[in-house]
């Protein structure tokens, strides 16, 4: 087998796991929905509700410790 | 806690690159009506000796709307949204002010160093990558200096999780540094030779037929990090913005990201069909630019959807309309991309006028309408006055997709006419045509594509206009408008 044929099937298979991959994390982001672990669609009001005063839907607790309290 | 009751959000930076956007625009847009027009009336070609050739010319068209309007835009609305979504603003940093500045000027410069290089003759000779080494080296730093930005605004925000235009924002800072970077490894001849060769000439670390593969993967991934990705960061955030909706389904939009970025980078050699680069790797490219119709297609939609149950908003809002068509015209190319690159519709469409039509409904139709919307959206924002005319942004919406119709349609016919001509053959096997007459059946077409050119340009000038009034002479307003955007 010289190198260019290696390469495909590097690629190939390559591209199989990868698909793999992608649809596991469809069904990691379903499951945990329906479980109830988290809910993505609330992430969609991060760009509607934008002030920078407006509270942010998911703190960081790095910088939000200060000002968490006069957000609430 | 005091100071935070005053804070608000800095677009000094923001302001700085819409300035940009709509003067590269400008320039940009007026030497392709005339590199257009120079394929229609080859005379024009000798206004201005060998500065005005359309050679000379059509790198610095291509150039100056990618790297100067496109990449403009994209800091922009960057340096607008990244501090809106992570709920952070650049006056808390000095250190990111600066850097954002410094981004800023160290851009406009390189950009002017860069369009000279140009025009004085200096290049690579590959596409998007014309620039010789010492422009590519401040290229590299302008990259660095807003990646700094990036992660720094991210590293202070309070907003911990990252909305889906950040993680696209990111992904363009990721992909253009790697596909810049490995495309532009070059020797320059000066130094390899000890002072023999021009300080401004380089030799490809690449040769051949590797050449070509690493430069197909780049210019193709060009498109995908530069025309693609950052354009629907604006539409995923300034859709539903204007319009007041969420995102239809942020599940959607998670998938339709990772499954664009898996795929994206393998499709660059359908660039290389029926040349010397190893079948496998031809097959695999069309293969994946088919598959590339299902993210594209993913995130397209659900911007449509997200207009569900609001549909009378495109009638009375103007900005949503550009971005609705914008969204079509997305998915209209992310159609006609896979479809030329199915192997035997690209031995006729390959070299021929269907690909720059494909090319422009793409970016007249996409990046454009886009990048004019986000900046409509912002322009009340960061100059707290209302835009100036609704009904000129309304007859500039039709003067522009008319315009955008007239060119791809006319190339369209162009192409494929071309394409068949050049393989025709009569019953002995000889050709049937010469090239001159290809050459002088397009002519119309080329006319044609001139006047569309001349079209969109005017509505360009309108949008300039309206943005600069809205910033001069606009009624100011007193409170930041939430979702539509307040126009006269
Ligand atoms: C007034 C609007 C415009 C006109 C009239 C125009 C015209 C042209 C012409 C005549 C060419 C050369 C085609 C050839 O070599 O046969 C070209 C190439 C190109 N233009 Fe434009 N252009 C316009 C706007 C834009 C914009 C806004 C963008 C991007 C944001 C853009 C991106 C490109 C690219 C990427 C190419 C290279 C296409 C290829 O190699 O296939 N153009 N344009």
């Amino acid at each position: 087998m010289d190198i260019r044929e290696l390469q495909g099937y590097a690629n190939f298979f390559m591209t199989i796991f990868l698909v793999i991959m992608l649809y596991g994390y469809i069904i990691h982001l379903y499951r945990s929905e329906k479980k109830g672990e988290s809910d993505y669609e609330k992430f969609g009001n991060i760009a509607l509700d934008d002030e920078i005063d407006s509270k942010p839907i998911v703190p960081n607790p790095k910088t939000m410790n200060e000002n968490e309290e006069q957000n609430k | 806690m005091q100071s935070n009751a005053a804070l608000e959000y800095d677009y000094s930076v923001a302001k700085l690159f819409t300035y940009t956007t709509i003067l590269f625009g400008f320039l940009g847009m007026l030497i392709g009506t005339l590199i257009a027009a120079q394929m229609a009336f080859p005379e024009l070609n000798y206004m201005l000796g060998e500065y005005g050739t359309f050679s000379r010319l059509r790198p610095v068209h291509t150039n100056t709307v990618v790297f100067g309007f496109t990449l403009s835009g994209v800091f922009a609305t960057f340096y607008y949204v990244g501090q809106r979504v992570l709920k952070v603003s650049m006056a808390e940093s000095k250190f990111l002010m600066f850097m954002g500045k410094f981004h800023f000027w160290l851009y406009f410069v390189g950009a002017l160093l860069a369009t000279v290089s140009l025009l004085l003759g200096y290049s690579q000779s590959k596409e998007y990558a014309q620039y010789e080494w010492p422009i590519d080296i401040v290229i590299v730093l302008i990259w660095v200096s807003w990646g700094v930005s990036l992660f720094g605004l991210i590293g202070i925000r309070r907003e911990k999780t990252l909305y889906i235009s950040m993680w696209y924002y990111i992904a363009t800072f990721l992909g253009i540094a790697m596909l810049y970077l490995f495309n532009n490894m070059s020797v320059p001849t000066y130094f390899a030779t000890e002072g023999l060769g021009n300080i401004m000439h380089s030799v490809s670390m690449y040769s051949g037929t590797n050449d070509a593969l690493v430069q197909w993967w780049y210019g193709h991934n060009a498109v995908a990090f530069g025309f693609t990705v950052p354009i629907v960061a604006m539409v995923y955030y300034f859709l539903p913005k204007e319009s007041g909706q969420a995102i239809y389904s942020y599940k959607l939009s998670l998938l339709s990201f990772w499954g664009l970025m898996f795929v994206y980078l393998w499709a660059g050699s359908h660039h290389l069909l029926y040349s010397t680069v190893p079948d496998w790797m031809q097959t695999m490219g069309s293969v994946f630019s088919i598959v590339l119709i299902l993210p594209s297609w993913g995130s397209a939609i659900n911007m449509l959807l997200t207009m569900k149950g609001e549909w009378n908003q495109l009638t009375e809002n103007p900005l949503i309309k550009f971005m609705v068509l914008a969204s079509t015209f997305y998915m209209l190319s992310t159609l006609e991309g896979p479809i030329q690159a199915i192997k035997s519709v690209n031995a006729i469409a390959h070299f021929t006028d269907w690909i720059p039509g494909h090319v422009h409904d793409g970016v007249l139709g996409w990046v454009v309408f886009m990048i004019m919307a986000a900046l409509f959206h912002m322009a009340p924002r960061m100059f707290k006055r209302e835009i100036y005319s609704k009904s000129l942004i309304e007859k500039q919406f039709w003067l522009q997709t008319t315009a955008v119709v007239l060119y791809f349609t006319s190339m369209w016919i162009a192409g494929i006419t071309q394409g068949m001509m050049w393989r025709a053959v009569d019953e002995y096997g000889n050709l049937m045509y010469s090239f001159i007459d290809t050459v002088a059946v397009l002519q119309p077409y080329y006319a044609i594509r001139a006047l569309s050119g001349v079209l969109y340009l005017t509505g360009f000038l309108m949008f300039a206009y309206n943005m600069i009034k809205t910033m001069t002479a606009s009624r100011e307003l007193t409170q930041e408008p939430q979702f539509r955007s307040p126009m006269a």
